[in-house]
C-alpha cells in the first residue's frame, strides 16, 4: 500500500524537479545557450500538451465504452502533422512573420488588428477552455481518491475539492512563475517548454509501462492479448461512420484552434525547420501512446469488478496488482497530462485576456498616459498574472458545479467542438482573401451561440440551466428550436447534430458575410500578408553571407545619407573593427548605429523597415508599413505647412517692402515738401525784411521810394498769408476733414460768378471766354463755394499762362449719365506731356515766376476739393491748348470718408 | 570807379532790395535772372563777384557755380550763395562746389554789405 504522505512527498519532489528543469532552462535561455532548448525533439515533445488527462487516463475509458472510436481522437492531429506542409507551416510562418502571440491574436491581426474579434476569440477560448481545466483538476483528485480508496487503513479519503483547491494554486503558482517572468517579444517561455517536455516523457514512459506490464505481466504476450481483444465486448462495437468522421474533424480542429495547442505550435516555435521532425515524430508519439490503450481496457474490463470506472484502469489495474511503483509512475504520468495542459492553456489564456481585454481596457482609461515602457510593461506582467489565477479559480470553480461526474470524453469532446468554431476564420483567413471581419464575426459568434445552445448548456444537464421540456421540444414549445434537433432533424448524435449546426452555420455565415462585406485597407493588406506569407516573408530570401549584407546595408545608405557621409559611416565603423576597406562586420551594435544615423533622415519606422529588409531577420510587417506611411504623411503635412508658412513669409516680406518703399518714398516727399515750404515761405521773408530793414534805416530815400517800398512788403505779406491760406486748406482738403456745404446750384450761375472774379484780379491778361450758355443751365446738388474755387483756379491760370496773341478759353459742358463734364480749354501751347502728370502735385509751378503770384498750389487744391465732391479734375491732352476737364456728380456725394455732414 | 557786382535772383522784389541796398553803398549792381544764360552773363560782364541764388529758372544755381569754377576765367571768382532753402545739406553743397560764402534768406541788409565788402576786400 501507498502511504498517502508518500503520494504527496513523490508529487512535491516531481512538482520541484519540474520547477529546477524550468528554472535551469530559463536560465540558459536568459544568457543565450539555447541549444539543445531548441532542439526538433523538445518542440515535438511539448506538442503534447494535446495529450491531457483526458486522453491519459480517458482514452482507456473511452475504448472501454465506445471501441475504437478513442483513435479518432489521435487520427485527427496526425492527419495535420502529416500534412503539415498546407497548413501548419503557414501558421508557423504567420505565427513568426507577424510575431503573432495568440490564436485571438492571429485572428484579430488577420482581419485588420480588430480588437472585437480579439475579443471574442479570447471570450470563446476561455468559456471553451475552462471545463477542460476542471477536467484536469477532476483527474488529479479523482486519482488521489482512488489512491485513497485502496488503503485499507483508511488515511481516509482526502476532500476531494481541497485537494483540487491545492493542485490549482500550485499550478497558478508554477505558471505565474515561468509564464511570465519577463516579457518576450516572441512570448517564448524556454522553462516552461522544456518542462513540458520532461512531463511529456514521463507520461509516455507511464503509459508504455502500464501496456507492457499489461502484455506481458496480466496476459501471456501480445497473442493473448488479441485474443482477449476478439474475446471482449470492444470488438463487437459498430463504428459509427457518422460520428467517425465528425471526431476526426473535432479532433484535427481543435489540434489546431485549441489556446494551448497554438501556444506550443506556432508561438512557442523558434525554428520552421523543426515542423519537418515533428510532422513524423509527434504522429509516432501519438502512436506509441495509444499502443496499448485497448489490451489496457480489455484487461481492465475482464480483470477489475464490474462497475469499475474505465476512466481510471490505467491506475487501478496496477494497485489492483499490487504494482505499487507502477501505480506511482501512472499517478505521476496522469498528473503530468493535467500539469501540462493546465499551464500552457493558463499562459496562453492569460496572453489573450490580457492583450485582447486587459491592456486596450487600461490603455483607454489613461488615454495617453503610457508614456513610459516600464510603466506598461508592469502592467502587462501583473494583468498576466492576475488573468492566470483568474483562470485557475475559473477551472476550480466549474469543477466544484460541475459536481466532477460527467465522463471524462464527453467534457474533453465540448470543449473541443467550442475552440473549433475558430476553425473557419482561421483557415478562410490564411488561404482566403476574401474573407474579411465582418464574415469572421458573423461565422464566430453564430457558430459559438449553436455550439452553447446545442452543447454547452445542455451538458450542464437536463433542468440546470435548460430545463427538460425545453430539451424534448424546445423553448417555447418551438419544435424546430429543439436544441438537439435543429431544424426538426432527429436522430441525429447530438454530438454530431452540435458540430454539423454549428460548423455549417458557422462557415456559411463566415463566407455570406465575407462576400457581402468589404474589406478595410489595413485589412486587405494583412490579408495578403497572411494569404501570401511565403512570399513576403523572409526566410527564403538569398541574403548569403555577411559581407553581400555589409555591402547592401552600404548601398543603401548611400541612397539615404548620400556617399560621402555613408562612406565615411562604414569605413569608421570597419576601422573601429580593426578591418581594411568599407565593409564592416554586420554586428548588432553596427546595425543599430545604422539604423540611428538612417533615423535622422528617413524617420524611425522607415529606418527599421528598410534594414528589416535588408538583414532579413523580420519581415517587414503591416505596422511597420503603416508606421512608414503615417511618417510620410507627417512629413508631407509639416513640409506643406513649411511651404504655406514660406508663401506666408514672402508675403509678409512683400508687404513689409512694399510699406518700406512707400514709407521712404513719403519721407522723400515730406522732404521735398518741407524743402518747398520752406523756399516758399522765406522767399517772401526775404524781400519783406530787406525793404523794412531799408525803410527803417530811412537816410536818402525818396517819398515815392518809401512808398513803393512799403507796398512792396504788404504784397509780400499779402503773399505769405495766401501761401498759408492754401496750405491749411489743402491739408484740410487732404485729410478729409473738410467740412461741405452740399446745396442747390446752377452750373450757369457758379461760371459767371467765377468769371467775374477772375476778371477783377490784378494779374494776367484779357482773354475771351467762349460758352455755350444754354447747355450749362444745369441744377446740381454741391458745394457751391468750393467748386466755384475750381473754377476761378482753373479760368485764371488760362488768363496767367495762355500764351496766344489772342488768348481764347472755351467752356463747354455736357451730361454723361448723372455726371457733368465741364472743359475749360484755350488756344495756347498746352502743357508739355512730361508735365502733364505733375501739374496737379503741390508746388508744381511751370514756370517759376513769382509773378505768377501762386505758389504751385493751386491745382492740387482744385484735385483735392473735386476728390472732396465725388468729381474728378484731369488734364485732357490733344486739345489744341490747356485743356482741364471738370467731372461733377448731379447730387452731392462723398468720394472720402471721414465727414460728418451729407449735405441739407 | 565802384567794384562791380553781378546779381543772378529771379525774385524782382528781392533783386530790387539788394540792388538798392548795394547802389547805396558804391558798387556797380548788375541784375540776371535766367540760369541757363548765367554763365554767358558772367563771362560778359565781368563783374568783381557774383551774388548768386540756388533756384533759378532752367538751371541750378549749383550746376552755374560748378561750371563757374571749372572755368580757369572765373575759378577764382568770389561767389555769394544765396538760397531760401536753409537745409544743412544745402550749406554742405555751396561748399562743395567751391562758394565763397554761403547765406540763407530772409539775411539781415548789414550780413549782405559785410559779406560783399569782404569778398571784394575793400
Amino acid at each position: 500500500m501507498v502511504p498517502f504522505n508518500l503520494l504527496v512527498l513523490v508529487s512535491v519532489l516531481y512538482v520541484v524537479l519540474l520547477f529546477l528543469v524550468a528554472f535551469a532552462a530559463e536560465k540558459r535561455a536568459q544568457q543565450g545557450r539555447l541549444g539543445w532548448l531548441r532542439s526538433p525533439w523538445v518542440y515535438t515533445l511539448s506538442l503534447s500538451v494535446y495529450a491531457t488527462a483526458w486522453t491519459f487516463y480517458g482514452a482507456v475509458g473511452y475504448a472501454a465504452r465506445s471501441g475504437l472510436e478513442f483513435v479518432t481522437i489521435y487520427l485527427g492531429p496526425t492527419l495535420v502533422m502529416i500534412g503539415w506542409w498546407w497548413v501548419v507551416r503557414k501558421l508557423v510562418r504567420i505565427g513568426r512573420s507577424q510575431r503573432i502571440t495568440s490564436i485571438a491574436d492571429l485572428i484579430s491581426s488577420r482581419y485588420g488588428k480588430s480588437n472585437l474579434l480579439g475579443v471574442i476569440v479570447t471570450l470563446m477560448a476561455v468559456i471553451g477552455t475552462t471545463p477542460y481545466i476542471a477536467l484536469q483538476l477532476q483527474s488529479v483528485t479523482v486519482s488521489f481518491a482512488v489512491f485513497a480508496s485502496q488503503t485499507p487503513q483508511g488515511w481516509g479519503v482526502p476532500d476531494l475539492r481541497s485537494t483540487a483547491l491545492w493542485v490549482a494554486a500550485g499550478l497558478a503558482l508554477f505558471t505565474i512563475l515561468f509564464g511570465t517572468r519577463n516579457l518576450d517579444a516572441n512570448e517564448r517561455h524556454h522553462g516552461v517548454v522544456t518542462a513540458i517536455a520532461l512531463e511529456a516523457v514521463v507520461k509516455l514512459v507511464a503509459l508504455l509501462a502500464v501496456g507492457v506490464f499489461v502484455v506481458w505481466g496480466v496476459a501471456q504476450g501480445p497473442a493473448d492479448i488479441l485474443d482477449r481483444i476478439d474475446a471482449s465486448p470492444i470488438a463487437t462495437w459498430e463504428m459509427n461512420g457518422g460520428r467517425w468522421v465528425t471526431l476526426l474533424f473535432l479532433a484535427g480542429a481543435a489540434f489546431l484552434t485549441l489556446p494551448r495547442m497554438f501556444q506550443v505550435l506556432v508561438v512557442e516555435n523558434s525554428d520552421e525547420r523543426h515542423l519537418t521532425t515533428a510532422s513524423w515524430a509527434f504522429p509516432l508519439y501519438i502512436f506509441l501512446i495509444s499502443l496499448f490503450v485497448v489490451p489496457i481496457a480489455v484487461v481492465g474490463l475482464a480483470q477489475l469488478p464490474e462497475g469499475s470506472n474505465p476512466d481510471l484502469f490505467v491506475l487501478t489495474i496496477p494497485l489492483s496488482f499490487d504494482a505499487e511503483g507502477l501505480a506511482m509512475l501512472t499517478f505521476l504520468g496522469g498528473f503530468s497530462s493535467a500539469t501540462s495542459m493546465v499551464i500552457v492553456a493558463a499562459i496562453a489564456l492569460s496572453t489573450m485576456v490580457s492583450n485582447h481585454i486587459v491592456m486596450p481596457i487600461w490603455l483607454s482609461a489613461r488615454r495617453g498616459g503610457a508614456s513610459m515602457s516600464g510603466d506598461v510593461r508592469t502592467v502587462v506582467l501583473r494583468s498576466r498574472r492576475i488573468s492566470i489565477g483568474a483562470i485557475l479559480a475559473l477551472g476550480y470553480l466549474y469543477y466544484v458545479f460541475s459536481g466532477g461526474g460527467a465522463a471524462l470524453a464527453a467534457i474533453g469532446l465540448i470543449s473541443f467542438t467550442g475552440v473549433a468554431q475558430v476553425l473557419p476564420a482561421l483557415l478562410g483567413g490564411i488561404f482566403w482573401r476574401g474573407a474579411t471581419r465582418v464574415g469572421a464575426i458573423a461565422g464566430l459568434v453564430l457558430g459559438f451561440s449553436v455550439w452553447a445552445y446545442t452543447m454547452f448548456l445542455p451538458s450542464f444537464g437536463e433542468s440546470v440551466l435548460m430545463s427538460a421540456q425545453m430539451l424534448a421540444e424546445g423553448p417555447w414549445g418551438i419544435g424546430w428550436l429543439r436544441p438537439q434537433a435543429l431544424f426538426g432533424i432527429t436522430g441525429l448524435d447530438p454530438l454530431v447534430h452540435a458540430v454539423f449546426w454549428s460548423m455549417a452555420l458557422n462557415t456559411g455565415a463566415f463566407v455570406l458575410g465575407s462576400l457581402m462585406s468589404f474589406p478595410d485597407p489595413l485589412e486587405r493588406l494583412q490579408g495578403a500578408q497572411f494569404v501570401n506569407v511565403f512570399e513576403h516573408s523572409g526566410g527564403a530570401r538569398g541574403w548569403s553571407g555577411r559581407a553581400a549584407e555589409a555591402e547592401d546595408l552600404l548601398v543603401m545608405a548611400q541612397r539615404i545619407l548620400g556617399p560621402e557621409e555613408a562612406q565615411a559611416l562604414f569605413q569608421a565603423e570597419s576601422r573601429a573593427q580593426g578591418r581594411e576597406g568599407y565593409l564592416p562586420d554586420v554586428t548588432p551594435d553596427f546595425i543599430e548605429r545604422l539604423e540611428r544615423e538612417l533615423t535622422g533622415s528617413v524617420g524611425a519606422a522607415t529606418a527599421h523597415a528598410m534594414l528589416g529588409q535588408i538583414i532579413g531577420g523580420s519581415s517587414v510587417s503591416v505596422e511597420d508599413l503603416m508606421a512608414v506611411a503615417d511618417e510620410t504623411a507627417q512629413m508631407l503635412e509639416y513640409s506643406s505647412q513649411l511651404e504655406a508658412k514660406s508663401r506666408e513669409l514672402e508675403r509678409t516680406a512683400r508687404q513689409l517692402r512694399d510699406a518700406n518703399e512707400k514709407l521712404t518714398e513719403l519721407s522723400v516727399q515730406k522732404d521735398a515738401f518741407l524743402s518747398q515750404i520752406s523756399h516758399e515761405l522765406r522767399t517772401p521773408m526775404t524781400s519783406i525784411r530787406a525793404f523794412s530793414e531799408i525803410l527803417m534805416d530811412g537816410k536818402g530815400m525818396s517819398p515815392a521810394e518809401q512808398r513803393r517800398y512799403s507796398s512792396i512788403i504788404h504784397d509780400e505779406t499779402i503773399r505769405l498769408t495766401r501761401l498759408l491760406d492754401d496750405l491749411l486748406d489743402l491739408s484740410v482738403l487732404e485729410n478729409g476733414q473738410v467740412t461741405l456745404n452740399c446745396q442747390t446750384a446752377n452750373l450757369h450761375d457758379l461760371l459767371e460768378r467765377a468769371i467775374t472774379a477772375t476778371a477783377s484780379a490784378e494779374t494776367g491778361r484779357e482773354i475771351r471766354i467762349i460758352r455755350d450758355e444754354a447747355a450749362e443751365n444745369v441744377s446740381l446738388q454741391t458745394d457751391p463755394d468750393r467748386l466755384r474755387q475750381v473754377f476761378i483756379n482753373l479760368i485764371s491760370n488760362a488768363r496767367k499762362y495762355c500764351d496766344a496773341p489772342e488768348p481764347e478759353l472755351r467752356i463747354t459742358v455736357r451730361r454723361r449719365g448723372d455726371e457733368l463734364r465741364v472743359d475749360f480749354i484755350d488756344n495756347g501751347s498746352g502743357i508739355p506731356k512730361r508735365s502733364q502728370e505733375v501739374i496737379f502735385e503741390k508746388f508744381s509751378r511751370l514756370s517759376d515766376q513769382a509773378a505768377a503770384g501762386g505758389a504751385g498750389l493751386g491745382l492740387a487744391i482744385c484735385r483735392e476739393i473735386m476728390a472732396n465732391l465725388g468729381g474728378k479734375v484731369s488734364y485732357l491732352p490733344g486739345q489744341g491748348g490747356a485743356a482741364f476737364r471738370v467731372i461733377l456728380p448731379l447730387s452731392c456725394r462723398r468720394a472720402q470718408a471721414g465727414n460728418r455732414q451729407e449735405g441739407p | 570807379m565802384g567794384k562791380r557786382v553781378l546779381l543772378i535772383e529771379d525774385e524782382p522784389n528781392i533783386t530790387e532790395a539788394i540792388r538798392f541796398l548795394l547802389s547805396r553803398e558804391g558798387y556797380q549792381v548788375d541784375t540776371h535772372t535766367d540760369g541757363s544764360t548765367a554763365l554767358e552773363a558772367v563771362a560778359a560782364r565781368r563783374p568783381d563777384m557774383v551774388i548768386l541764388d540756388v533756384m533759378l529758372p532752367n538751371k541750378s544755381g549749383y550746376d552755374i557755380l560748378r561750371e563757374l569754377r571749372a572755368d580757369e576765367a572765373t575759378a577764382r571768382l568770389p561767389v555769394l550763395m544765396l538760397t531760401a532753402r536753409g537745409q544743412r545739406r544745402d550749406r554742405e553743397m555751396a561748399e562743395r562746389f567751391g562758394a565763397s560764402r554761403f547765406m540763407t534768406k530772409p539775411f539781415s541788409n548789414s550780413e549782405m554789405l559785410g559779406s560783399v565788402r569782404e569778398l571784394l576786400g575793400s
